[in-house]
């Protein structure tokens, strides 16, 4: 009877395997617990399904979307938009005329059921675009809250009969995998590039060289090795000023992540695209900066090369030599990047704009092409996918 | 066996079915959750509401699967061979019991606590993977296979520094303590002092509450840290006055070492203390 419920649950990319619904089901069948009580069930089946807060969010959406209609009848108090909220809202918003033009869209049952409707639709899709409701604003349903009796949502039938559904309250929201990152969360997903050698000091004693040796010498011979460490070699090179200023949070949050996690590391920045020179002092741009040729001879090609920056700018910058807008360039920033990425293997770009505008910006399709697609948002998701493409 | 919460814990229902879920099942349970929120005390709780003994095991950076099953030390027995100690000829006398050993010998249902499993390296969880799904392994220096007599109740706890892998997590119930809302956080404090007055959790609350809310604070305060901040209060009898007082020069709370750990946080808090400040005196 669960099934569908499980196939809803795979088909919301959740990783539910058949191994957990059987869990489950042996979990009802041995009366874990009552079986006629859904917050229960609802516990349970979360419990055996879910195996990372990032998706506990999401399970409950499709729980909530799957058991409609199904939960308790008994107890518990409503959950709804509080009235005086939305009214607050329309009059602030709303002028008489679009309240009459409002009216004239076939009054308000008729409204709220395309709401509602939306509403459905937006939970799930999952991430609204600027059609859904609750993006900033802009959607004309944000505004259509002017309603003299308040609108349910997440409830669909009549007010005294339900009880709270306690994955409608959807508490998990701020723990999708999608929501931006802090450092630790940085931190994990960056631990996926880690290559361990045994390499430097031999402090480890290597038991099976010693056995070895002794059963050959006739004598204990103690046979010494290297401590196992993370070998990964990264160079990371930010994007500063102009258009980078609104994201210099994150760009913080990635730069101390992977300072503390690799161990090789060297930082650079350079503005807008890579030219024949890039700095590591910001104040003293001008005075001392490195030859990217000097770099790419310097550093040599088992070193990961990561670039962090929002690729938005005048298509010229790239592809035309003296394009810059800061100094004249002998060479074109797409020479520099194809040499660096000839010498460099694997490279990645990452950008901290949201992916679905990058096929708007021209800069970011042109250099996304220069990396052969290797651009990659700044999210949990994408510095996960990021490093599985570095690792390769 | 189940488990209803201790009078010293106080577990929420979904917790409760989690756990109980994992008892009947005879699986392991993963918990996770903000730091102090209670994991490892969980695991001390169920034993001690279902009289059960516990064996914790510690996970460092260092620990590897291997050393929770048992530890062969061959190198002693190298040093006694040539010595020509008599011992050098039962091989047992070189094994020491791991945490799962023992587990697995006690005679009761014990619990089992594997502490902070994501301390250790990625591919500790897979290889427990065949011996907590089947509660076996086996010794190579002496052929023993060492069987569970009583499956042990497995409480596991992550604070998320690492990913645990699927086919780990597939065999496991997984609960993710959520931050306690008001009213089971007055539980939960009332269970540690019954004596607090009415008044002063009401107002520590509005302020702790309030600190969690700020944008931008780097470490929340958590359970654990309200506690000790109450007992900070109580200990110093603050009056619950001196919490309500909403005189602006006053904003930051008494000992708020106890909550803000962090110096960003507290430059933060004052920061915003002083725009309040700045705002109030504006009004005036």
């Amino acid at each position: 009877m669960f099934i569908n419920f499980f196939f809803d649950l795979k088909q919301a990319s959740l990783p539910v395997s058949l191994k957990e619904y059987l869990m489950l089901m042996e979990a009802m069948n041995k009366r874990v617990v009552d079986s006629f009580n859904v917050n229960d069930f609802y516990y349970l089946s979360r419990s055996a399904l879910v195996k990372d807060e990032r998706y506990l969010d999401k399970f409950d959406r499709v729980f909530g979307h799957s058991f409609k209609g199904l939960e308790n009848s008994e107890g518990g108090t409503e959950k709804e938009i509080p009235e005086e909220w939305l009214k607050l809202m329309g009059q602030k918003y709303l002028t008489d005329e679009e309240k009459k033009m409002v009216e004239s869209l076939g009054g308000w049952e008729k409204l709220m059921e395309t709401l509602k409707q939306r509403l459905e639709e937006q939970k799930k899709r999952h991430q609204g675009g600027s059609k859904w409701i609750g993006t900033g604003g802009t959607s004309p349903f944000g505004a259509y809250g002017y309603n003299p009796e308040g609108i349910r949502i997440g409830q669909k039938e009549s007010r005294n009969k339900k009880a709270v559904k306690v994955w409608d309250k959807r508490e998990f929201s701020n723990l999708d995998g999608d929501v931006e990152l802090g450092t630790r969360n940085i931190k994990v997903a960056l631990r996926r590039l880690r290559k361990f050698a045994r390499e430097g000091v031999e402090s480890e004693l290597d038991l099976d060289n010693t056995i070895k040796s002794t059963a050959h010498k006739g004598y204990i011979d103690v046979k010494m090795m290297p401590e196992r460490r993370n070998k990964i070699k990264v160079l990371l090179f930010f994007d500063v000023g102009g258009s980078m200023d609104a994201h210099v949070k994150i760009c913080e949050e990635l730069f101390s992540a992977a300072r503390t996690e690799f161990k090789h590391m060297e930082y650079f920045y350079y503005h807008n695209c890579l030219y024949d020179a890039v700095w590591k002092d910001n104040k003293r741009r001008y005075n001392e900066n490195i030859k990217t040729w000097d770099l790419l001879h310097k550093y040599p090609s088992d070193y990961k090369v990561i670039f962090v920056g929002d690729a938005e700018m005048s298509p010229y910058e790239i592809t035309y030599p003296g394009g810059s807008v800061e100094f004249w360039n002998e060479e074109s920033g797409e020479t520099w990047l194809t040499r660096l990425l000839n010498v460099y293997e694997n490279a990645i770009w990452f950008n901290p704009i949201p992916e679905r505008y990058w096929d708007r910006i021209s800069s970011a399709s042109i250099i996304k092409q220069i990396f052969s697609d290797r651009m990659f948002p700044l999210t949990i998701e994408g510095i996960d996918q990021a490093m599985r493409e570095l690792n390769k | 066996m189940k488990f209803e919460g201790t009078s010293s814990y106080i577990a929420t229902e979904d917790l409760k079915v989690a756990v109980n879920a994992a008892i009947t099942l005879e699986r392991p349970i993963i918990v996770k959750g903000e730091p102090g929120t209670g994991k490892t005390m969980l695991a001390h709780e169920v034993a001690q509401s279902l009289g059960a003994e516990i064996i914790t095991w510690h996970i460092k950076s260092t620990t590897k699967a291997q050393q929770g099953l048992y530890e062969y030390d061959a190198v002693t027995r190298l040093r006694d061979s040539q010595l020509g100690d008599e011992k050098v000829k039962d091989i047992k006398n070189y094994i020491s019991k791991g945490k799962l050993w023992n587990a697995f010998e006690s005679n009761k249902r014990p619990v089992l606590l594997i502490d902070e499993i994501d301390k250790a390296d990625i591919e500790f969880p897979n290889d427990l993977l065949l011996e907590l799904d089947k509660m076996e392994f086996f010794v190579y220096e002496t052929g023993e296979t060492i069987k569970a007599e009583n499956r042990p109740i497995v409480i596991i706890t992550s604070n998320n520094e690492k990913e645990l892998p699927d086919a780990f997590l597939r065999r496991c119930f997984f609960h993710y303590i959520k931050f306690p809302d008001p009213e089971t956080m007055e539980e939960i404090v009332n269970v540690h002092y019954p004596e607090i007055k009415k008044d002063l959790i009401q107002e520590a609350f509005k302020i702790f509450y309030d600190i969690r809310e700020v944008p931008g604070i780097k470490k929340k305060p958590s359970t654990s840290e309200l506690i000790d901040w109450l007992k900070l209060l109580m200990t110093d009898d603050v009056d619950a006055k001196i919490l309500r007082e909403k005189d602006p020069k006053k904003l930051i709370p008494p000992l708020h070492g106890a909550l803000l750990k962090n110096e960003q946080d507290v430059h933060l808090f004052e920061r915003l203390a002083f725009i309040s400040r700045r705002e109030n005196e504006n009004l005036e």
